[in-house]
């Protein structure tokens, strides 16, 4: 995982090479000091001789001079490494997502994803500085210093080594212990948010019901689990430094008594014992700060996993097999033949669409109206391929659409989506999205198509304004409006408008209806509507009903024979008959 | 050894505890005092680990120190040829002790500390999230949720973590420093001029460093939050990104934002993280000038081997709780102005909830009085308002009648969105609102449950002014289907029966059927056990309304408001249900808003409402023979917006 993790590096790669070579040489650096205070002291103290004393002296601080240009620009590429992987990680998820499905954003979640995007990214860059820091600085500093240890007395030297596997295993156990307690605390920490989100964005809702009480013990659960899983972990892991200082304590004091022993024999000098407790302490801390990396590394292993889940995504929707053979003209004929359609193909609910069958000749419009959650959107959504069909086929001018290549076949289709999304940017920008291409004249005469244009050109700046995010500075209907202009703009074989008129009044939507037969009159067009107005006039109505085809024909056909259709038009007209 | 604290926050900004943007407490003083009050609600713990944290942080400066007369009597021996030192096992054992002292006091301190701040922290979100439901819908609607979200997310995780390890380690970090120079002024007051000149060195790298970082910093926070907007923006629109073919414009805008993220947080990572490596090895560039000198002052003047051996070990020790601290003391800062925002929300003013008369059971005895509790047979329920009178109370039947008298309200001081609206609906009525988008009908309705204050008027129930009642009483007796629907985690059943928490399953799938909701849960992925997640983002508007007005149903309440509730169901799901609400209706009083005037023809009475006044009012024949605003709406000569 890591190395693939540094495989991102990319253009920085040459950050993520200098800057474990430049910890590297400042850590040896750093080591070299004790060593050579251990000369200070035995030949030069020990022997009353300064110019030993002060040659030594040069040495060091040369060493330690350049031991803080080596920290200071090992630092900076740690930095642009780790920050260079971090951008590159986001780049490679972004393009992927790029290219997901419907039913694959449904199975992460939009909230998943950014999550996933933002801040996982910047848990991982902050990891990998670590890494490339600190790891390389310990594994140095326990190299460096076994080395030296063992030049300088091998036999004091065994005591350490001796200590290492008891020590590295008692950490071992409680690093294993402590994984999943961490994970627990994680989670408890999700739910406890969770819990305030929601009655925070439902308040009203506790407030109108009176269930305050019921959110307090709600919330006070998730917050005695969260302090309850915090605490079992903490105090687990807290463990860790009194076991850390007695294996210091124990080795050191072995080491001064059997140094101390040879220092009196003669074999060894005082410096040089000093010298090797330092060395000690520092082999010992080093293992500890190994600890802290992996534990950091735990945490950190979650949020790589959760962006390769997302980098390694295969999209399940991909250009048809055949998609090189050669395709129709663009022409607007789609087919529905024995539909079938849910979204968890392997869930316990029933079909949400079940053997839809109906044909648009080109530059026909069809109409399907229904009740709320009848499996209208699903139905229109199955075009694209947004989402793929369960069984039976979907056929535009003849072929399969899962033949087609995604691309073209969505450059053959113009969508208005329930729930309609502008960008921030300009007006102009929003609408160039249809076609990128398109002239000025096209634009405004979209806009005009679309009854937008009167209200864009209200604005000061006319084509020019700049949307918000979310394009909240527009109303309903006005959004509406341009979305289809958006769409239109794109002057494709079929448009689908799912429902992408609620808000626009009965007048501006006949003028839109008007201007559609005008402009658009091969166009095969595709509209969810609840409106009986928005509909009466199309070539072909469908009545959908818990997802079957419940009614099919035309406004006058239907009138006359489907009960349905009959109720939805008498619950509309009602007023007016009287 | 003191500095070896685990960590086990989240990833902090970077090493250099950099975290500007959190913003510095106004009142550190007051605002350090209320926090520390969470702990100090445990006193003998708390004293036990400050204790330890001394005790903790001077033997570890003593430890240090017991190595001297190791060395000096080796030295000495040495020196002498005597190859004997019979006190050495001793040195060794006394300094074993103190180790041993500390790693016990440092373990009791991260344990104890440990406890103290996570129950302290449990209380300080409970304390917290209690307030939150006392808090009137005002205080919400000028505080966005993000915001008010983030005093858990952040800033009570910045709290807990300050007083688990900071509290302590600025404590513990400030006595081994000042120990640690005592010690070594009291070795050598002339090596440690050297000492003092490397600490002030580092003060300044610090100091210019932590400048730059700060700078930086906030460049790399604006263009992160460039690049997360982009992201959000991008991921919710995807589905339209996707049905324009957009995929690779948006790529490359994308990676405009990325790359200028890189950019700056690079530079901003690299002054923080730098800081670390600069003071270590400016530390030890003093450790060899001290060598030197110590080696001459030793041959010189006879300065002790062991002491120049303990002096050199402070002076390696001496920049960690310089570190520390200038790391705690952000983490501290951010950690009390987290606290200072979360007293904040806990000082905001509550709810005002000064009435006295409650709801309670009632029935009619056999001579026609109002008695209190169930009747015995236990029939049917029945309500009753309980007035407490001097030296007793009253029983007034719970009826539903309401009247708003000459009431003026607005949401800001100064700025009356309603104006004197008198309104009454007799008990069972069908009382309709209609008007445009802003006209105050969902105002109106808000003041029935009594979610805001109004400025003047009255608003009756039943002849009692709303006020007199108690809130949980009031709108215990209120059922609604609000504009914004929201659904809780937890499966559709679970929803439903949030209008009543006794409700059986039966009750529950009842009230659904009545709604007209059955159909389609039965077709969700896990029937009514499938899990609303998200506020219901897996459902569609129309389904949420759905589950909406069954959880209202479930409820069985008196009298019922139900705003817009039918807005996004389409006509004819929406005639289905109102044949289920008219059932559900039946004897009680009801306020409808509604866009469609088709859903409210059969009301007792329609206002229709414009600018915060009611324009006109009257039963819908009155009101189509006054050929007014209400007639021109009806014949679809004006339109609603």
């Amino acid at each position: 995982m890591i190395k693939r993790l540094f495989s991102y590096a990319g253009e920085y790669k040459k950050y993520v090479f200098l800057a474990p070579l430049f910890v590297i040489l400042e850590t040896a650096g750093e080591l070299a000091l004790p060593l050579l205070i251990a000369k200070i002291i035995d030949d030069g103290i020990m022997m009353g001789n300064l110019p030993v004393i002060y040659r030594i002296g040069v040495y060091m601080l040369i060493m330690a001079v350049a031991a803080v240009f080596l920290g200071a620009f090992g630092a900076k590429f740690g930095s642009y490494g780790s920050v260079g992987i971090g951008a590159n990680l986001r780049k490679a998820e972004f393009d992927n997502i790029s290219r997901f499905s419907f039913a694959d954003i449904d199975y992460f979640s939009s909230a998943s994803l950014v999550t996933r995007l933002t801040n996982d990214v910047t848990n991982v860059q902050n990891f990998t500085m670590m890494m490339i820091r600190m790891l390389w600085r310990v594994l140095t500093q326990i190299v460096v210093s076994l080395i030296v240890l063992f030049s300088m007395q091998w036999k004091l030297a065994l005591i350490l080594v001796a200590a290492i596997p008891v020590i590295g295993a008692a950490i071992a156990v409680l690093m294993i212990k402590c994984h999943p307690l961490f994970e627990l605390m994680q989670k408890k920490i999700d739910e406890l948010n969770e819990k305030v989100q929601e009655n925070l964005i439902g308040i009203r809702v506790v407030k109108a019901f009176v269930r305050e009480d019921y959110e307090e013990e709600k919330f006070q659960n998730a917050n005695d689990a969260f302090t309850h899983a915090g605490l079992k972990a903490v105090l687990t892991i807290v463990l860790q430094q009194p076991i850390m200082m007695m294996g210091i304590t124990i080795v050191t004091g072995l080491v001064l008594y059997f140094g101390g022993h040879m220092v009196l024999g003669g074999t060894l000098a005082v410096g040089t014992l000093s010298s090797i407790v330092t060395y000690i302490f520092n082999i010992l801390i080093s293992i500890m700060m190994i600890a802290m990396v992996l534990l950091q590394y735990v945490r950190a292993s979650a949020c790589v996993e959760r962006i390769f889940e997302v980098i390694d995504k295969e999209p399940s929707i991909e250009d048809g097999e055949d998609a090189a053979s050669e395709l129709p003209a663009p022409a607007g004929r789609v087919e529905f033949r024995h539909v079938n359609f849910k979204y968890k193909a392997e869930g316990s609910g029933d079909d949400v669409l079940h053997d839809i069958n109906f044909v648009a000749q080109p530059g026909q419009t069809v109409a399907i109206v229904g009740g709320t959650g009848v499996g209208k959107s699903s139905l229109v959504n199955l075009i694209p391929r947004f989402y793929d069909v369960t069984g039976g086929e979907v056929l535009l001018d003849g072929v399969d659409v899962r033949d087609y290549p995604v691309d073209e076949l969505r450059h053959r289709i113009g969508m208005v989506l329930q729930n309609n999304v502008l960008f921030s940017g300009t007006i102009r920008e929003n609408l160039l999205w249809g076609d990128p291409n398109a002239t000025e004249e096209q634009m405004v005469q979209a806009a005009k198509d679309a009854q937008a244009y009167d209200f864009i050109m209200s604005f000061p700046d006319g084509f020019d304004t700049h949307m918000e995010q979310g394009g909240v500075n527009v109303s309903g209907g006005q959004k509406q409006r341009l979305c289809i202009a958006r769409a239109m703009l794109r002057k494709p074989a079929v448009l689908i408008l799912d429902d992408s008129t609620s808000a626009v009044d009965s007048a501006t939507e006949a003028a839109i209806r008007e201007s559609f037969k005008k402009n658009l009159k091969d166009t095969t067009v595709i509209l969810i509507a609840q409106r009986i107005s928005s509909v009466q006039s199309a070539d072909q109505i469908l009545v959908l009903d818990e997802g079957t085809i419940a009614g099919h024909g035309t406004h006058d056909e239907l009138m006359k024979s489907n009960a349905i259709y009959q109720e939805i038009y008498w619950s509309q007209q009602e007023g007016v008959s009287e | 050894m003191a500095e070896n604290k685990q960590k086990f926050e989240k990833p902090a900004e970077g090493p250099g505890g950099m975290r500007g943007g959190f913003g510095k407490p106004k009142d550190l003083k007051a605002t350090a005092l209320r926090t520390f009050s969470y702990l100090t609600k445990r006193p003998v713990m708390l004293a036990a680990a400050l204790i330890s944290v001394i005790l903790s942080s001077l033997s570890a400066v003593a430890g240090t120190y017991a190595m001297r007369p190791i060395i000096n009597g080796l030295t000495d021996a040495v020196k002498s040829g005597s190859n004997v030192f019979p006190a050495l096992g001793k040195g060794i054992l006394l300094m074993s002790l103190v180790y041993t002292l500390m790693a016990a006091t440092a373990y009791l301190q991260a344990n104890l500390m440990a406890q103290l701040a996570q129950k302290g922290c449990n209380q300080l979100r409970k304390d917290l999230f209690n307030k939150l439901q006392d808090l009137p819908l005002s205080y919400f609607d000028q505080h966005p949720h993000g915001q008010l979200m983030s005093r858990f997310t952040n800033d009570a995780d910045n709290v807990q973590l300050a007083l688990e390890q900071s509290v302590v380690q600025l404590l513990s970090s400030a006595i081994s420093f000042v120990a640690t120079i005592v010690m070594m002024i009291y070795l050598s007051p002339l090596l440690f001029i050297v000492t003092a000149v490397v600490l002030a060195l580092i003060l300044l790298t610090f100091k210019k460093l932590g400048g730059m970082s700060q700078r930086e910093y906030r460049k790399q926070q604006a263009a992160l939050g460039a690049v997360n907007g982009a992201v959000q923006e991008n991921i919710e629109g995807l589905k339209v990104v996707k049905a324009f073919t957009h995929e690779d414009a948006t790529k490359v805008e994308f990676e405009v934002l990325n790359e200028n993220y890189r950019v700056a947080a690079s530079k901003a990572t690299t002054y923080s993280m730098m800081m670390m490596p600069i003071s270590a090895q400016l530390t030890n560039v003093g450790y060899a000038i001290t060598a030197v000198l110590g080696g001459v002052l030793s041959v010189v003047s006879g300065f002790d081997v062991g002491g120049l051996v303990s002096f050199l070990s402070y002076s390696k020790q001496i920049s960690m709780p310089v570190n520390q601290i200038s790391m705690q003391m952000t983490t501290v800062l951010a950690a009390m102005a987290g606290a200072e925002r979360i007293f904040e929300v806990m000082d905001a003013e509550p709810e005002i909830d000064e009435g006295k008369v409650t709801l309670v059971q009632a029935h009619w005895d056999e001579n026609h009085n109002l008695c209190e509790g169930r009747e015995p047979a236990g029939r049917q329920e029945h309500w009753a308002w309980k007035v407490p009178e001097s030296g007793g109370f009253r029983l007034v039947d719970l009826r539903g009648d309401v009247r708003f008298n000459d009431v003026c309200f607005g949401y800001v001081p100064n700025k009356e969105v309603l104006h004197h609206i008198s309104v009454y609906a007799k008990p069972g009525q069908k009382i309709a609102f209609v008007g445009s988008t802003g006209a105050g009908k969902t105002t109106i309705t808000n003041l029935i449950n009594r979610f805001y204050e109004i400025q003047s008027g009255t608003i009756t129930y039943d002849g009692i002014d709303v006020k007199d009642i108690e809130k949980d009483s009031l709108r215990h007796s209120l059922g609604a289907v609000l504009q914004d629907t929201h659904l809780f985690t937890g499966t559709v059943m679970d929803n439903i029966r949030y209008g009543r928490l006794d409700a059986t399953d039966e009750e529950c799938i009842a009230a659904a059927k009545a709604a007209n909701a059955h159909s389609f849960i039965r077709r969700l992925p896990d029937g009514y056990q499938t899990m609303v997640t998200g506020d219901g983002g897996n459902l569609s508007q129309g389904q949420r309304q759905l589950l909406a007005i069954a959880r209202a149903a479930v409820a069985d309440p008196p009298v019922m408001v139900l705003d817009e509730a039918t807005s996004s169901i389409d006509t004819r799901t929406e005639a289905l249900i109102s044949k289920g609400m008219d059932t559900l209706m039946e004897n009680r009083t009801v306020f409808v808003i509604a866009h469609r005037l088709s859903t409210i023809r059969n009301a007792n009475a329609i206002a229709v409402i414009e600018a915060g006044k009611i324009i006109e009012k009257g039963s819908h024949q009155e009101l189509l023979d006054q050929k007014g605003r209400y007639y021109q709406l009806y014949t679809g000569q004006f339109q609603l917006s």
